[in-house]
């Protein structure tokens, strides 16, 4: 199935049918983050996806302000060590 | 996977409800959240002046849509904060809600009004983006409620939003910021309510609803936000999400039922007197308001009329309205702020 990420966009292929949470582990992609949506209507958990499916994966967590709170300190690195760097600030 | 009401086929699983639901329930779902929300806390009384600050993005689109809906007479307020080509597309998203619903959209252009955008603001203020974005955004927000009459101003801050706010100010203990997270800030002389409405319904909820209803919003993330402690906080509380669903929910209404009353006489003890600002005549604790520093920092200026407008609405005493519009006759008014 033809998959679409954001941020940034880009394209990826999986192969096979599966489960969207299958999809989501597999790509290492918690699911709270996103939502999955195929053919404009979002689709839950434990929706099959078909090999020729062409869904997007989109993101839902949005940064930025968020009123009165303590200023910030500096950036933090993004990624996959961004929880980690939350315990070991730099 | 059924929908918990009317067991037709889900479109979402909210496993902090451990339910599912089909569109139609699910949107149902997103404004009786809304609506407990506004009732819980007090947020809106009926015939309020509604300003919904409006960014393009999901959380803002859906709250004024759901505001709609509910049948508040809700406008909107777009900033425009110079960020190339992600303020061109989220302003493209802003006007188009505004006029499939044929509601007012006020604009503000930071660069063309104030002589700055927020990255050369941010550089030039030495502040991270996000801080002088935000800094930029309360300032103008508050400034457009007054000048336009308006009871409340409504912001699209949601349980994940708030969540992650109390976990940094918690990691650091923040007791002032602490005392001050609420889901209502009251007004205050020469400051319009502020409220979120969101507080009920996730981050994710607010995605799907967008979709649901056909909502174009801007996707991308806000090239400024990337890294941000923020993203952090919410990719930790995430990760606890994941494997206990409910953990946001209980700590966040956990700390406004148990918790945050502990803190609010440290955030009232260090609010000192509000005197009007010598630049732009805002309320400010220093002789020159933080905005304003920031303005003259990035080489911009202020509108013409800014500080005698703003000196003439903070002399004047302050009403509370509560339930009807201001000027109307049968207001009862007399609360001074």
């Amino acid at each position: 199935m033809k998959v679409l990420l954001r941020n940034p966009r880009r394209e990826i292929e999986v192969e096979g049918a599966m489960q969207v949470s299958t999809l989501l582990s597999r790509l290492d992609i918690n699911r709270e983050s996103v939502i999955v949506i195929r053919s404009k209507t979002v689709v839950p958990g434990d929706a099959w996806l078909n090999r020729d499916d062409e869904i997007e994966i989109r993101p839902v967590i949005s940064g930025g302000d968020f009123g009165p709170i303590h200023p910030a300190r500096g950036l933090m690195p993004v990624g996959s060590d961004i929880v980690r760097s939350l315990w070991n600030p730099t | 996977m059924k929908c918990r009401v009317c067991r037709e086929a889900a479109i979402i699983d909210i496993r902090r409800h451990n339910a599912n639901f089909c569109a139609e329930h699910f949107l149902k779902l997103c404004r009786d959240q809304t609506m407990k929300a506004i009732d819980e806390f007090d947020m809106i009384a009926v015939g309020e002046r509604v300003l919904v600050a409006v960014s393009g993005g999901k959380d803002s689109l859906a709250i004024w849509d759901l505001l709609l809906d509910l049948g508040f007479a809700a406008d909107g307020l777009y900033l425009g904060l110079g960020i190339g080509e992600y303020s061109d597309a989220s302003a493209e998203c802003a006007r188009a809600f505004a006029a499939s619903r044929d509601v007012r959209l006020i604009e503000v252009d930071l660069p063309s009004e104030y002589g700055y955008d927020i990255p050369t603001g941010a550089r030039a203020a030495k502040r991270v983006p996000c801080s002088a974005c935000g800094l930029s955004k309360r300032h103008l927000f508050d400034q457009a409620a007054i000048d336009g009459g308006y009871d409340v101003v409504v912001t699209g801050h949601n349980l994940d939003d708030e969540a992650a706010v109390l976990f940094g100010n918690v990691l650091r203990w923040q007791t002032d910021y602490l005392g001050r997270q609420l889901p209502v800030l009251p007004a205050r002389h020469g400051f319009p309510r502020k409220v979120k409405p969101l507080v009920r319904l996730g981050e994710r909820e607010m995605a799907a609803y967008c979709v649901v209803k056909g909502i174009d919003y801007i996707v991308e993330e806000c090239p400024m936000a990337a890294g941000n402690k923020h993203l952090g906080y919410k990719a930790a509380l995430n990760a606890i999400e994941e494997t206990s669903p409910g953990t946001k929910h209980d700590f966040y209404f956990g700390f406004l039922s148990r918790a945050s009353a502990y803190f609010r006489p440290v955030a009232e003890g260090e609010q000192a007197d509000l005197l009007p600002c010598t630049s732009c005549g805002a309320p400010t604790t220093a002789e020159v308001c933080a905005f304003c520093r920031l303005v003259e920092r990035a080489g911009g200026h202020l509108p013409s009329g800014d500080l005698a407008a703003n000196q003439a609405d903070l002399a004047a005493p302050v009403s509370v309205v509560i339930g009807t519009r201001p000027g109307d006759s049968s207001t009862t008014t007399g609360a001074q702020l």
